[in-house]
C-alpha cells in the first residue's frame, strides 16, 4: 500500500501490489497476442488491450461499491442470471453449435460468464443467512445443492461442459469453505467416480472423443489430438528460457491451434521457456493468495466466504486452463484469464477482482468498527 | 457424536481450518502444474523440439538419379536419359481451371489423365509438386515454356527417364522401371514414392536390385506453415545417386544372341566356364522396355499380351521344357559311375519294348556302344541301359549336374522345373518307379522339366568338372568352386561324345564352329510338346511342334564358356536350336565372323530386331486405328 502524500487519498486507497500483479499478466497477455499475430498489434492485442482497460476501470470502479449493497443484489443478481440461461436456452442463438450467446443491441452476453461471480455471492449469502447450528444439518444441503445444480444443468446442456465444470466446482469450493461436513464431499468424490461412465455415455460426440483423446493424444495426432500434441511439443519444445521473442515455430507457423485463445499459454512458453511459465504462474499464485487473504481477513462471514468464492473462481480459471495446455485435462474450452484473447474472461475475472477490492476496502475502512463488533 | 451446540465461534474455526485446507490444495495443484511445465519443458525439452522441428522444416523431395547398370566391361545396360517434364506446385496455382484447360490443349492431354491431375491436385500438399506429364516431346515443351507468365504454379523443367539402348534384347533380364503403385507406397510409407516422376524397379533386376539403385533424395529444405505455406528457404539438402551395379552380361554377346534368334520364342543362355559369370541371358521375344518406362501405351500393351510368342513371359527364368535327348550326356556319366562298360553295345531296331508298351527310337541305328548313342542320340540304347542301372543314384547324378535345380540369383521369379526320382515320385504321386519311368527319363521326356538356365549350367559343369554356380552380379565375392564328385575319365570320355556330337558323324554336324582350331562340343535335344502318332517335327500347327533344345560348351578340348538354348516349337534341336549356339559361340571367339553370319539372315527376316520391331508397333497401331475407325 503507497500511503504517499503526493497521491490523493482515494488513490492512494487502492490495493498497488494486486493492480500491478493483474497489469502484469495483461502485459504478458498482450505481448504474447502481438507475437502471436505475427508482431502485430491487431487483430488481438490492441482490442484486447482496450478490452483490459474497460474492466480494470469497471473493477476499479466496483471497490466503492459496499458489502452490505453487495449482499442485497446477492438473491436479485443470481434470479436474473439464471433467467438469461433460460432465455439462451429458449431464443438461444446458434454459434459454434452451441447456443450460449445471448444478443442485445451490440453486445452479446454470455451469461453463463455471470453465472461464475454470482453463484459464490448467492451461496455466500445464503450460508450467511443460515444460522451457525443448521450447517450440519440436511437444510444446510439441499438449498445450496439446488442453487447451484440448476445453472449447472443449464449451462449443462448449451452445451458448454468447461463452464459447467467450473461453475460447479466453483459452488462446491463455497460449499466446502462454508463448513459442510466432511462426508458429503468424500461421497461426491465417490458419486462422481460411480457416475463418470454415466456421464460419459450422455456427452456429445466430439466431447467423449475429446475424452478418449485426452487419455491418449498420441492415437490421433492429425485428428482430434491434434491439439493436445501440438501445445505440448509447443510448450515442450521451449526449453528453459524459450526459443525467443517472436521465435516461437509451432505458433507463428499455425502448427499450434487456438494460440491467441485457450492455448495462448503454450504460445507464451514456447518463445519465453520454463522461465517465462515459472514467472507468469507466479503471478497468478499471487493473486490468488492476495485474494485467500482477503478472505481470511474479512470480518463477516458473507465477506469471508464470497473472497474464497471469486478466488477459487480465479484459481479454477487458470489451474484447468494450464492442466489442459500440459495435456492433464481433457481439452474443455477453458481460457486463460486476463492472457487469452477474447472479452468474457477479462470480464468475468475482472467482475471479481472488483468484488474483492470492495470487499478488502471494507476491512481497511472499517477495522475500527469492526474490532468493537466482534470481541472473540 | 454428541449433539453439541454449533456456534459462530465453532464457525470461524471451522473457515480457518477449512482454508487451510483448501489454501493447501491450491497449492499442490500449483506445484504439480509447475513439475509438469519443468517436466515437458526441460526434462522431454530435447524430444519436443525434434518434433517441433519435423513440423517447422518440410523437404521438397528431389528423386535421386537411379544407378547405372553396366555390363562386364562397363558398357551401359541401363541408363539415365534427361527428358522434359511439366508439374504443378497447387499453392502458386492461381486460376486452376483456365491452366488445366490451357496445359490440355498444349500437352495433348486426354480425360483420363485430366482426372488423374485433378485427383493429384486435391489430395496433395500445397508445397509438393503434382505431375502433369512427363516425357514431354521438345515442341510442346517449349510451347509451355513461352506461355509460362501466363501459367503461375505451372513449371516445365528438365527430369530424367530410365533408358536401355539395347531395348527388347535386355528386356527380360533388366525388366522395367515404372511409377510406384498405392500398394508400394502403403508398404513403404516412403514420401519419395509419392514425388512426381520417381520410379521403382517393376520387373527383373531392376526390381531386385531396388535397393542399391535407387539412391538417397535430397531436395530443397523449406519452412512451411501448417496450411501449406512457403515462409522461407532454408539450405538444400544434396541428393545421393543409386549405386552402379556391374552385371557380368557381355553386352554385345547379349545382343548378338537376341537378334540371331531372329523372329523365334525362346531363350539362350551363355555362361563363362571358369567363374560362373552368365554372359547372355536371351528371352525372345520380348518387349521393349524403354516404352514401359515412359509409361506403354494401350495399343502396344494389347499388341504384347496378344502375340502366340508371349513377349512377356521371361522365358530364361520361367520357362519349363522337358529337356529332351540334352539329358543323355549326364545319363551316360550316372551310367559309368555304376559300373556300366561304354563298350557294351546294344542293337537299336528303331525302338524298343518295355511292357506292354512299344518306345519308337528316330532311327534304327543298329548296333550301338555309348559314345555313338550319345553322337546320334540313339533313344533305344538309353533305354535299355536305365532299366539295368538303379533309378536313384541315376537321377541323382542328373539333378548334381543341374537341372531341377533353383540357383541363387537376383531374378524376382524362378521355376526351377523337375528333376524325377523314385523318391519324389513316391511323394507326389504315391506310386512306385517302374520301368518306364525310367525309359521317359533317360530321354528327358516324362516328368523331367528344365529351365534354360539349367540348359546353361549343365554343359558348363560337364565342361569344367566343376560345381559351377551361376553369377550375375560382378561385385559378389567369388567363393572357391569344388571340383564334381565324379570320375574325371568318366567326364573325359562323355566330353569326348559331345564333341563327336558336332564334329564326328552326330546329330548337329551342321553346326561345327567355322573357326580353326576350335571345336564345340555338344547334344541336341527335341522336347516333344503334343503327343501324337508321329513325332511333331514337321507338324505345320506351329504351336504343336516340338521344341529344340541344344546345349554346348567350347573349346572342346579346353571348355570356356557354355551355351544351353531352347528354341520353342523349333522342330529337331540339330535345325533350330544348334545354329543359334554356334553362331553365338562363333561371337564369342570372333566377333566379326559372327556379324558376317547374322547380316545375310536379318536381310531375310526383313532388317534389325530395333527395326523389325518398330515395324511390328507400328503395324499394330494402324491395324487399332483402322479397327477403331
Amino acid at each position: 500500500m503507497i500511503s504517499s502524500a503526493i497521491l490523493p487519498q482515494p488513490l492512494a486507497r487502492l490495493p498497488w501490489r494486486l493492480l500491478f500483479l493483474i497489469g502484469s499478466i495483461a502485459t504478458i497477455g498482450l505481448l504474447t497476442l502481438y507475437s502471436a499475430a505475427g508482431a502485430s498489434l491487431t487483430p488481438w492485442a490492441l482490442k484486447q488491450a482496450a478490452i483490459f482497460g474497460v474492466f480494470l476501470t469497471v473493477a476499479i470502479g466496483m471497490s466503492w461499491i459496499r458489502e452490505s449493497t453487495i449482499k442485497q443484489v446477492s438473491f436479485p443478481l443470481y434470479a436474473a442470471v439464471l433467467l438469461m440461461l433460460v432465455l439462451v436456452e429458449l431464443l438461444g442463438f446458434v454459434g459454434k453449435g452451441a447456443q450460449r450467446w445471448l444478443d442485445i443491441g451490440p453486445i452479446r452476453l454470455q451469461p453463463s460468464e455471470f453465472m461464475k461471480p454470482a453463484i459464490v455471492l448467492v451461496l455466500a449469502r445464503f450460508y450467511d443467512l443460515l444460522p451457525p447450528a443448521d450447517i450440519r444439518r440436511w437444510r444446510a444441503i439441499w438449498p445450496a445443492a439446488l442453487l447451484l445444480g440448476v445453472p449447472v444443468l443449464l449451462i449443462l446442456v448449451q452445451p458448454d461442459m468447461g463452464t459447467a465444470i467450473m461453475v460447479a466446482l466453483i459452488g462446491i469450493a463455497v460449499m466446502f469453505i462454508a463448513g459442510l461436513p466432511w462426508w458429503l464431499f468424500a461421497g461426491g468424490v465417490a458419486a462422481v467416480a460411480v457416475a463418470a461412465p454415466v456421464a460419459y455415455s450422455l456427452m456429445h460426440e466430439y466431447q467423449r472423443e475429446r475424452v478418449l483423446i485426452f487419455l491418449n493424444p498420441e492415437n490421433d495426432p492429425l485428428g482430434a489430438g491434434y491439439h493436445i500434441t501440438q501445445s505440448k511439443i509447443a510448450i515442450g519444445s521451449g526449453g528453459l528460457f524459450g526459443k525467443g521473442y517472436l521465435q516461437g515455430s509451432q505458433s507463428h507457423l499455425d502448427y499450434l491451434p487456438e494460440g491467441h485463445t485457450d492455448f495462448v499459454f503454450s504460445t507464451m512458453v514456447e518463445e519465453w521457456g520454463f522461465a517465462g511459465g515459472l514467472v507468469l504462474m507466479i503471478a497468478f499464485a499471487l493473486v490468488i493468495r492476495w485474494g485467500m487473504r482477503v478472505s481470511t481477513r474479512a470480518k463477516t462471514r458473507f465477506g469471508q466466504l464470497t473472497a474464497a468464492g471469486l478466488t477459487a473462481a480465479i484459481f479454477f480459471y487458470v489451474s484447468i486452463n494450464l492442466m489442459m495446455v500440459m495435456g492433464l485435462a481433457p481439452v474443455v474450452g477453458v481460457p486463460l484469464p486476463l492472457v487469452s484473447y477474447g472479452g468474457s474472461a477479462v470480464m468475468t475475472v475482472m467482475l471479481c477482482i472488483g468484488l474483492l477490492m470492495s470487499i478488502e476496502r471494507q476491512q481497511r475502512t472499517s477495522t475500527g468498527l469492526s474490532t468493537l463488533r466482534i470481541p472473540a | 457424536m454428541k449433539h453439541q451446540r454449533f456456534t459462530s465461534i465453532h464457525q470461524s474455526l471451522s473457515f480457518s481450518r477449512r482454508m487451510v485446507v483448501f489454501g493447501g490444495a491450491q497449492a499442490a495443484v500449483g506445484a504439480a502444474l509447475v513439475g509438469r511445465l519443468g517436466w515437458l519443458a526441460v526434462a522431454e525439452n530435447e524430444k519436443y523440439q525434434l518434433m517441433s522441428e519435423n513440423n517447422r522444416v518440410q523437404l521438397i523431395v528431389v528423386p535421386p538419379r537411379r544407378g547405372w547398370l553396366v555390363d562386364r566391361n562397363g558398357k551401359p545396360i541401363a541408363i539415365n536419359r534427361s527428358d522434359f517434364r511439366v508439374d504443378i506446385i497447387p499453392q502458386q496455382l492461381e486460376n486452376p481451371e483456365q491452366t488445366l484447360k490451357t496445359l490440355s490443349q498444349l500437352l495433348h492431354l486426354d480425360s483420363d489423365e485430366m482426372d488423374r491431375i485433378l485427383k493429384d491436385l486435391k489430395q496433395g500438399h500445397g508445397f509438393q509438386p503434382v505431375q502433369v506429364a512427363e516425357s514431354v516431346p521438345y515442341e510442346d515443351y517449349a510451347a509451355i515454356t513461352v506461355r509460362l507468365p501466363e501459367l503461375p504454379g505451372v513449371q516445365a523443367t528438365r527430369g530424367f527417364s530410365r533408358y536401355y539402348p539395347a531395348g527388347p534384347a535386355v528386356a527380360h533380364l533388366v525388366g522395367y522401371v515404372g511409377t510406384p503403385s498405392p500398394k508400394d507406397y502403403e508398404k513403404s510409407k516412403d514420401p519419395l514414392l509419392l514425388t512426381p516422376g520417381f520410379k521403382i524397379g517393376k520387373q527383373g533386376l531392376e526390381k531386385t536390385l531396388e535397393p542399391y539403385l535407387r539412391g538417397t533424395p535430397g531436395g530443397q529444405r523449406i519452412e512451411i506453415t501448417a496450411g501449406g505455406k512457403l515462409v522461407k528457404e532454408l539450405d538444400p539438402k544434396p541428393d545421393r545417386s543409386g549405386q552402379t551395379v556391374q552385371l557380368t552380361i557381355d553386352s554385345g554377346l547379349q545382343e548378338y544372341a537376341a537378334r540371331r534368334m531372329g523372329d523365334q520364342s525362346g531363350a539362350l543362355v551363355a555362361m563363362d566356364v571358369e567363374s560362373g559369370d552368365i554372359l547372355a541371358f536371351v528371352s525372345m521375344p520380348a518387349y521393349d522396355p524403354n516404352s514401359f518406362s515412359r509409361g506403354i501405351g494401350r495399343t502396344e500393351w494389347k499388341m504384347l499380351s496378344e502375340d502366340d510368342h508371349i513377349p512377356l513371359l521371361n522365358k530364361v527364368a520361367q520357362g519349363l521344357y522337358p529337356s529332351g535327348s540334352t539329358i543323355k550326356p549326364a545319363m551316360a556319366l550316372a551310367f559309368l559311375k555304376q559300373g556300366v562298360d561304354p563298350k557294351r553295345r546294344v542293337y537299336c531296331p528303331g525302338g524298343y519294348q518295355i511292357g506292354n508298351r512299344y518306345f519308337r527310337c528316330d532311327d534304327a541305328h543298329g548296333s550301338m556302344d555309348m559314345h555313338s548313342a550319345i553322337e546320334r542320340s540313339c533313344n533305344t540304347y538309353f533305354w535299355a541301359t536305365g532299366l539295368i542301372t538303379d533309378p536313384e543314384p541315376t537321377t541323382e547324378m542328373v539333378k548334381y549336374l543341374g537341372y531341377g535345380e533353383e540357383f541363387d540369383l537376383p531374378i524376382p521369379t524362378q521355376r526351377y522345373g523337375t528333376m524325377p526320382s523314385p523318391d519324389w515320385l513316391e511323394k507326389k504321386y504315391h506310386r512306385k518307379w517302374q520301368g518306364y519311368d525310367s525309359a521317359n527319363t533317360s530321354i528327358g521326356q516324362g516328368y523331367v522339366l528344365v529351365n534354360p538356365l539349367q540348359l546353361a549350367v549343365m554343359p558348363a559343369r560337364l565342361g569344367s568338372g566343376k560345381l559351377l554356380q551361376p553369377r550375375l552380379l560382378m561385385g559378389k565375392p567369388r567363393k572357391p568352386i569344388p571340383a564334381l564328385d565324379v570320375d574325371p575319365r568318366h567326364l573325359e570320355f562323355v566330353r569326348a561324345a559331345m564333341a563327336s556330337v558336332v564334329n564326328d558323324r552326330g546329330t548337329a554336324v551342321a553346326s561345327k564352329l567355322p573357326l580353326d582350331g576350335i571345336l564345340m562340343a555338344g547334344k541336341t535335344g527335341t522336347a516333344q510338346v503334343f503327343r501324337l502318332v508321329e513325332r511333331g517335327v514337321k507338324n505345320s500347327n506351329w504351336a504343336l511342334r516340338d521344341h529344340a533344345l541344344f546345349i554346348a560348351f567350347a573349346p572342346a578340348d579346353k571348355p570356356r564358356y557354355a551355351i544351353g538354348c531352347i528354341i520353342e516349337h523349333g522342330g529337331f534341336g540339330a535345325s533350330a536350336a544348334a545354329p543359334v549356339v554356334r553362331d553365338s559361340m562363333t561371337y564369342l571367339f570372333d566377333q566379326k565372323k559372327a556379324w558376317e553370319a547374322l547380316a545375310p539372315l536379318e536381310e531375310q527376316w526383313g532388317g534389325t530386331l530395333a527395326e523389325r520391331n518398330n515395324r511390328q508397333i507400328a503395324r499394330f497401331k494402324a491395324a487399332a486405328k483402322a479397327n477403331a475407325a
